[in-house]
């Protein structure tokens, strides 16, 4: 029993079925890759995990608890943080405050009214937000606009927000789009670290074959909505359904 | 300080100055000379900077913060001021009761409009706020008042009447709004010199409540609350992501900002008990726009001194006429006075708009920060002239408080 269970779902967008019959489970602490070309419906199935669409059919459950119908805050507070494709953080806020937002929601929950009490004062939540970034090796830039960060430093703040709240799985939506092979490569191995170091489970949709086959413990390849295979990454590579699919246009 | 660090208790300390000391700093002309008509220090227009102070200082909680653009904030200010003359009405002339309503029903007002409003977010939510603001104006000019049930009093305006119950209402109390018998007209004229400075009850009443607020207001934006506030302008995406559900954070900052402007719909009624439907009309929910964006949207002090701004505008340049221009140019020959009467005249008097109007535009082209920031760059121009380091960049643009 993995830590998601997604059950038979499909969703169909007018006249376009874009996920049918998709049966995935993802282990606990494993990296778990969703591959696939171009119109697979990896994001759509992506934004039926976390809220943003509710599926026609089928189940999404999370730890024992379904996810369904439930808002992306109240997902996010079961235990599930989400990386975007484009690094989301707060532009106009400095990295420091990127990092208490996150820690708050964790403490307070979806809203609390702490209008009276100063940021200052918060020392534990101060703390804890330096101890990130110092992981993290942002503790220098912590006063900067956070807009004014790099590419690869944005997405490095987002992933730091994330694992502030201690999620139990961390989804990520093509962490290495648009990025250098420098960047990327330097993503492989802050995603390496953390799920060697830390108790989480990590899902990943990717594009980049050298990032899934560099981090993914299991791969599920999906085409034209629906899981072709799910399997080792040793096994995948040679699998001539997937190579028809999906690595046979690429090569 | 009060739980505030260094930079922000002595910014309090400052407005705390100015707006004590206001009846001589906006009294800087002997009172016959020819300048005379530029002092602001008279009680009337001294309690409206700080009553549109108070007003701006809110809405620029919802507007600085979350980026949510209400168009119809003066809805609360009409709302504040009917509560409060109806206070005067029903119990007595004291301005605590009347005040206290005011905020309360303005804050249930906001409730019930920011609820419905902030299902939407930009343009629809500005519409929808400017919809409901009208809906209240004609509810308030026509609707509420009739013959059997008259809550507003029309066009009149709703004003205390001698048959009004006033069940507490007591012989020897002035018969005019007061605090504990202190009148809020009440003012001790101080002569020095050829110089008049008048203290006034109602103004200081005003600008002890506007500190207050004003306190609470750097509050909110130091708080966690005040950093959820601004993660909801920079990234609602985000928040939503993060565990945050941002509805009811712009819904209170929403409440929030609607109580400021009650209370200064309320403190107007203090200061004259007469509360007309035109307050709630559209063109006063854009000039609380227009004092919060010139002043520095998102900054403390910014909207103070947009209120400031705006108001001496509306009553200094006003006032100036033909005859006073004339007076002004007598020195030039007769053709250039009257060339350069006729080309000033469009921009002052009634036409006070226009000069308004030009200033708001340059401000916006030149200094998107407002006027907060018009400061900072000559301060900071100022300390690069004195260090000598003139070459030295100015890009790095420091937050703006």
């Amino acid at each position: 029993m993995g830590i998601l269970e997604v059950k038979d779902v499909g969703k169909r967008f007018g006249g376009l079925q874009a996920l049918s019959n998709v049966n995935l489970s993802v282990k606990e602490n494993t990296v778990h890759a969703i591959i696939g070309p171009n119109g697979a419906g990896k994001s759509t199935l992506l934004n039926c995990l976390v809220g943003k669409l509710i599926p026609d059919t089928g189940s999404v459950m999370f730890d024992g608890q379904s996810v369904l119908g439930r808002a992306p805050y109240e997902i996010n507070q079961m235990g599930i943080s989400r990386v975007f494709q484009t690094p989301e953080i707060f532009g106009e806020l400095t990295v420091m405050e990127n990092m208490l937002i996150p820690i708050f929601a964790m403490r307070d929950g979806a809203f609390r009214m702490h209008a009276y009490e100063t940021v200052e004062n918060e020392r534990e939540v101060i703390e804890q937000a330096e101890q990130m970034l110092e992981e993290m090796g942002m503790a220098d830039k912590r006063h900067m606009h956070s807009a004014s960060l790099s590419r690869g430093d944005k997405r490095r703040l987002e992933i730091a927000m994330c694992l502030s709240q201690k999620p139990r799985l961390l989804l990520l939506d093509e962490p290495t789009a648009g990025m250098a092979r420098a960047d990327t490569n330097n993503t492989i191995d802050l995603l390496k670290q953390i799920s060697d170091e830390r108790d989480i489970t990590i899902a990943i949709i990717e594009h980049d074959m050298h990032v899934v086959f560099s981090l993914a413990d299991r791969i599920t390849v999906l085409a034209q909505g629906t899981p072709l295979v799910e399997d080792e990454p040793q096994n995948i590579r040679g699998n001539p359904k997937v190579r028809e699919a999906y690595l046979g246009e690429t090569a | 300080m009060l739980g505030l660090n260094k930079k922000d208790t002595s910014l309090l300390i400052i407005v705390a100055l100015l707006t004590l000391l206001a009846p001589f700093i906006l009294n800087p002309f002997p009172a016959d000379s020819a300048m005379a008509q530029f002092n602001a220090g008279y009680p009337d227009l001294m309690q409206r900077f700080v009553i549109f102070g108070i007003f701006a200082i809110g809405f620029n909680i919802l507007f600085g913060l979350t980026g949510y653009l209400s168009f119809g904030h003066a809805a609360f200010l009409g709302i504040g001021s009917y509560s409060a003359v109806w206070m005067f009405k029903l119990l007595s002339y004291n301005v605590i009761p009347a005040i206290a309503l005011s905020i309360v029903i303005a804050g249930l007002f906001s409730l019930l409009i920011g609820y419905v409003s902030l299902r939407r977010s930009g343009i629809y939510f500005s519409i929808l706020t400017l919809a409901f603001a009208q809906m209240s104006f004609a509810l308030a000019y026509s609707v509420l008042s009739n013959p059997k049930f008259n809550l507003t009093n029309g066009e009149t305006g709703l004003q205390v009447y001698a048959d009004d119950p006033q069940i507490f209402h007591r012989e020897g109390l002035p018969d005019l709004p007061h605090l504990f018998g202190l009148s809020m007209r009440s003012t001790y004229t101080l002569d020095v010199g050829a110089w008049s400075f008048d203290f006034n009850a109602g103004y200081y009443l005003c600008a002890v409540v506007m500190m207050i607020v004003f306190y609470l207001a750097i509050r909110i934006f130091r708080s966690p609350f005040g950093i959820m506030l601004r993660a909801v302008k920079s990234n609602q995406q985000r928040m939503n992501y993060t565990g945050l559900n941002s509805r009811p954070y712009t819904l209170a900052a929403f409440v929030i900002s609607g109580m400021y402007a009650g209370l200064a719909g309320g403190l107007m009624a203090a200061m004259d008990p007469l509360a007309g439907a035109e307050r709630m009309q559209w063109t006063a929910s854009g000039e609380v726009v227009l004092m919060t964006i010139l002043g520095g949207t998102g900054t403390l002090i910014g909207p103070v001194l947009g209120a400031g701004f705006i108001k001496y505008f509306e009553n200094i340049f006003s006032k100036i006429n033909d005859s006073v221009l004339h007076g002004w140019f007598a020195f030039l020959p007769d053709g250039m006075e009257d060339f350069v009467v006729a080309v000033l005249h469009p921009f002052v008097g009634k036409g006070w708009h226009l000069t308004l109007g030009i200033l708001f535009m340059l401000v916006v082209i030149f200094l998107p920060g407002g006027l907060v920031e018009g400061g900072q760059r000559l301060i900071n121009w100022i300390r690069g002239k004195r260090s000598g380091e003139t070459d030295k960049p100015s890009g790095k643009t420091e937050p703006a408080e």
